[in-house]
């Protein structure tokens, strides 16, 4: 099973964990697309944490086009831990949208003033 | 607690558009509570500033401080050594802690970056409404524990006008009729006789149509 190579990957043990801060940091520091993959809707290990994760995704999108990164960038993915090629499709799915939104606004910011 | 929300982005960028060194003050508080201003609305609120300032390709510094509470002196004093390396000071406090920050650090301006609403309560997360507005005479010993003054349309002290329908106020079928509410709690209670009694008129100089109020305790002033 082949997924593109440009992903990171970060674990958490539930995408509970994962706060506002966290996806805006990750663009703070260049990222050009977020995303956040948790378990199925009403199959979380931890309850809800991935019904709490999605809302906070939707601040984040929020607040991304009021600056102008765009919220297109971040995105939730709901899929079961067995599910290998779905991760694949997911991971493969992002990577193209990001490609065609270019580069984080940031970074092309950057070049130019170097 | 004081029930404050938060500014748009795009109006706080507007205060800023002039300023290199920025500090986000954050207060521990009333804002914490309704997720205004707190620690964790600082920190997306810098992150947001930083980036879209980059993205306008300007170099700006932005620092993230939240105290315990911004109406003290003591906490406002823990900023006082770093505060000169800023040119300007968002605060997430409510407007005693923007006007206070201000008066302690006269030098620096000081931007608010929430709307300061009202005196309120957490009905449940995401809902916080209006419960008392200060009047500085406090009745709700003879209300139930209910007040005619911040929840009833008309401010009335002796019994509903008539304007209810289904236990709503007539001016929004959202807003409960405060009277309505009274009467159903003196009743719960078994003290519908205090309904009976009459309240006296009013002094409402000790209200903000009074003008801006102080409280003075000589007895603990040092």
């Amino acid at each position: 099973m082949q997924y593109p190579t440009n992903l990171k990957i970060v674990r958490v043990p539930c995408t509970g964990k994962v706060d506002v801060i966290h996806i805006m940091r990750a663009f703070e520091k260049g990222a050009d697309g977020v995303a956040v993959i948790g378990c199925l809707e009403g199959e979380c290990h931890f309850n809800s944490g991935n019904l709490m994760a999605r809302r906070r995704v939707e601040q984040a999108q929020k607040i991304l086009d009021t600056i102008g990164i765009g919220g297109e960038r971040a995105r939730m993915y709901n899929l079961s831990s067995s599910e290998g090629p779905r991760f694949a499709q997911y991971a493969t799915e992002i990577t193209e949208k990001i490609k065609e939104l270019g580069p984080n606004p940031i970074r092309i910011s950057k070049n130019k003033a170097a | 607690m004081i029930v404050a929300d938060r500014k748009p982005i795009e109006e706080i960028i507007g205060y800023l558009k002039d300023h290199k060194n920025i500090l986000v003050l954050g207060c521990n508080e009333c804002v914490t509570v309704c997720e205004a201003g707190g620690k964790k609305e600082v920190g997306v609120l810098a992150s947001a500033l930083r980036m879209h300032a980059r993205k306008e390709g300007k170099e700006v510094k932005i620092d993230e401080v939240t105290i315990e509470r911004q109406c003290d002196r003591e906490y406002l004093d823990e900023i006082r050594d770093s505060i000169d390396q800023y040119d300007a000071v968002v605060s997430l406090a409510c407007g005693v802690g923007v006007q206070f920050t201000a008066e302690q650090y006269h030098s620096t301006p000081v931007y608010p970056g929430v709307n300061t609403c009202f005196m309120g309560a957490t009905e449940k997360r995401g809902l916080w409404t209006e419960r008392c507005q200060g009047c500085g005479q406090c009745i709700l010993a003879t209300t139930g524990s209910i007040c005619p003054v911040a929840r009833c349309a008309k401010r009335l002290f002796n019994g509903p006008c008539g304007g209810s329908t289904d236990g709503r106020c007539e001016i929004n079928a959202e807003v409960d009729c405060a009277w309505q509410l009274i009467i159903d709690r003196l009743r719960a209670l078994d003290r519908l006789d205090e309904y009976e009694k009459l309240c006296p008129i009013k002094d409402w100089s000790t209200d903000r149509a009074g003008g801006p109020r102080k409280v003075v305790r000589e007895d603990v002033q040092q």
